[in-house]
């Protein structure tokens, strides 16, 4: 079995704190990996180190058998290939929504303006922004952003997409329009590495359910698995607390 | 001989009119170019200083970039810590007694201006970068751009216009500093006033109309950066698009939401 990514007894210091103890995981193309737990337990660090925004302190992380700290390994190629949707969005403030969509296209991958303005206008169409193409990140909401900014990661055409909480930092109202995007990526094929807080999200579009606590995988299993038959009691009890029903009465 | 302090003004300005324009021209062209150049000087200087060392660099790469990263901070100390009139002294009659260099005075006066205002421009430009959200730099990192990249597309464009103030501040400053080169004999607007002030001991009077025109030029260049700033900062609204391939966009067309959540009506 070929593995786009596998990561290698990975630890992560910061200072004197182990946020990652020993991660051993394996994503196939195609994958959807949902990486749950509470705030803490190191997913977002796990996201940030594949990615090489965090430089692991132990272990190895390979891309297609490569270790990617490999003296020479080119980093900028492999982030193109590996994309990053961040809680906060991260998009360009000093661009617009297409702009963001080309800048990469042009700059890491060589293409032509009108090649990239095609491709950034196909996919700010399919997550339904492309009458906001002109606009800049400030004069759009959160959800909004946040599907530019998942235009603009797809435009790298990634084999790989890592999604650090995209749903965190949105209004309720919002979460749905991105969580949809997201399940047609998911049905398209596309690998993906999802840190959430969306159980229903994890349960209904993953393939496979990571479950992360204090720096370790506690449980990694099928999301039917995890929610209905979760064999560690520490699954049990985070899925408890966050499942419990917390709707206030309207 | 004129007997008011109007009369000495209106005098001295008829005799000496066209020199104190010689002189004003030649303290804008000192300023701004020494100025645009100190600007290009502590670009480079800031994105050296702040490019990351990476495990996967080699060991010549690290040593390369660190020992750049101790010149730069040498270069800054140096001419940050010593006043610009002794730099100007000691470039000038240095560069003449030891390599046998008799540079133009303005050559020499812009030369000194610019590796002078690089260093605070170097500074500036190191603070605008550390202003600008690290997530700005993790979003242009996570396409793939490189650290120049990185820098020309993102960072330094947002950067630099959040120290548009501050690299107004320099240019205003080397318009009125421009003035202790004469020391070495540099023909501008002081110079100019101090000649004119001589040949009838009215220095109120001469200097009083070096005063004016300073005023008048720092004043236009900071309503010319406001203006800068203005267009900088773009168009207040934007234009919407009608949307192209409607039938593919996913939100177009509109189903009952599996992740509905509150406030949209009907959880699940």
């Amino acid at each position: 079995m070929a593995y786009n990514i596998e990561v290698h007894h990975l630890r992560k210091d910061f200072g004197p704190n182990t946020v990652l103890k020993c991660i051993d995981l394996a994503v196939s193309p195609g994958d959807v990996v949902c990486i749950i737990g509470a705030s803490g337990s190191g997913k977002s660090t796990l996201l940030r180190c594949i990615n090489q925004l965090e430089q692991h302190t132990d272990g190895t992380i390979l891309f297609h058998g490569v270790d990617i700290k490999t003296p020479g390994f080119r980093i900028a190629e492999y982030r193109a290939r590996v994309g990053m949707v961040f809680q906060q969005f991260n998009l360009f403030y000093n661009m617009t929504a297409l702009e963001n969509c080309v800048v990469g296209q042009m700059k890491v991958l060589s293409r032509s303006r009108a090649q990239s303005e095609e491709k950034a206008k196909l996919y700010l169409d399919k997550v339904g922004m492309l009458p906001f193409s002109n606009a800049k990140p400030r004069q759009l909401s959160g959800g909004q952003k946040q599907r530019v900014a998942i235009a603009r990661a797809l435009c790298m055409d990634p084999e790989v997409l890592l999604f650090d909480e995209p749903t965190s930092a949105l209004d309720p109202e919002m979460v749905g329009d991105v969580l949809e995007v997201m399940q047609e990526l998911a049905k398209s094929g596309l690998t993906m590495l999802v840190v959430t807080h969306e159980m229903a999200f994890a349960k209904d579009v993953a393939h496979r359910v990571v479950f992360m606590d204090e720096g370790v995988i506690a449980e990694d299993d099928t999301p039917e698995v995890i929610f209905n038959n979760p064999t560690q009691q520490r699954t049990k009890e985070f899925l408890r607390r966050i499942l419990r029903p917390k709707e206030p009465s309207a | 001989m004129p007997t008011t302090f109007f009369g000495w003004v209106s005098f001295l300005i008829e005799r000496y009119g066209s020199l104190y324009l010689k002189g004003t021209a030649n303290t804008i062209l000192v300023a701004i170019t020494g100025t645009i150049i100190g600007f290009a000087i502590g670009l480079l200087v800031a994105v050296v200083r702040t490019i990351p060392l990476r495990d996967e660099f080699g060991i010549v790469k690290k040593v390369m970039i660190k020992i750049a990263r101790a010149l730069l901070v040498i270069y800054i100390e140096v001419f940050r810590g010593t006043p610009m009139i002794v730099q100007a002294m000691v470039i000038f009659y240095g560069a003449q007694q030891y390599l046998g260099l008799d540079m133009p005075v303005t050559t020499a006066a812009i030369f000194i201006i610019s590796i002078n205002t690089g260093a605070y421009m170097a500074e500036i430009i190191r603070g605008g970068i550390i202003s600008v959200d690290i997530g700005q730099t993790e979003g242009a990192h996570s396409l793939g751009m490189t650290h120049w990249q990185t820098m020309s597309n993102v960072v330094l464009p947002q950067a630099i216009r959040n120290i548009m103030p501050s690299i107004g501040n320099e240019f205003v400053i080397n318009i009125k500093d421009s003035s202790v080169l004469n020391v070495i004999s540099v023909f501008e607007l002081f110079f100019t006033a101090k000649s004119a002030a001589g040949t009838y001991y009215k220095y109120f009077e001469a200097f009083f109309i070096a005063a004016v025109i300073y005023l008048m030029l720092t004043f236009t260049t900071t309503r010319i950066l406001r203006y800068v700033e203005k267009k900088m900062d773009g168009p207040e609204n934007y234009t919407m698009l009608p949307c192209l391939h409607a039938d593919i966009s996913v939100l177009a067309k509109r189903k009952p939401s599996l992740y509905s959540h509150k406030g949209k009506g009907g959880g699940n």
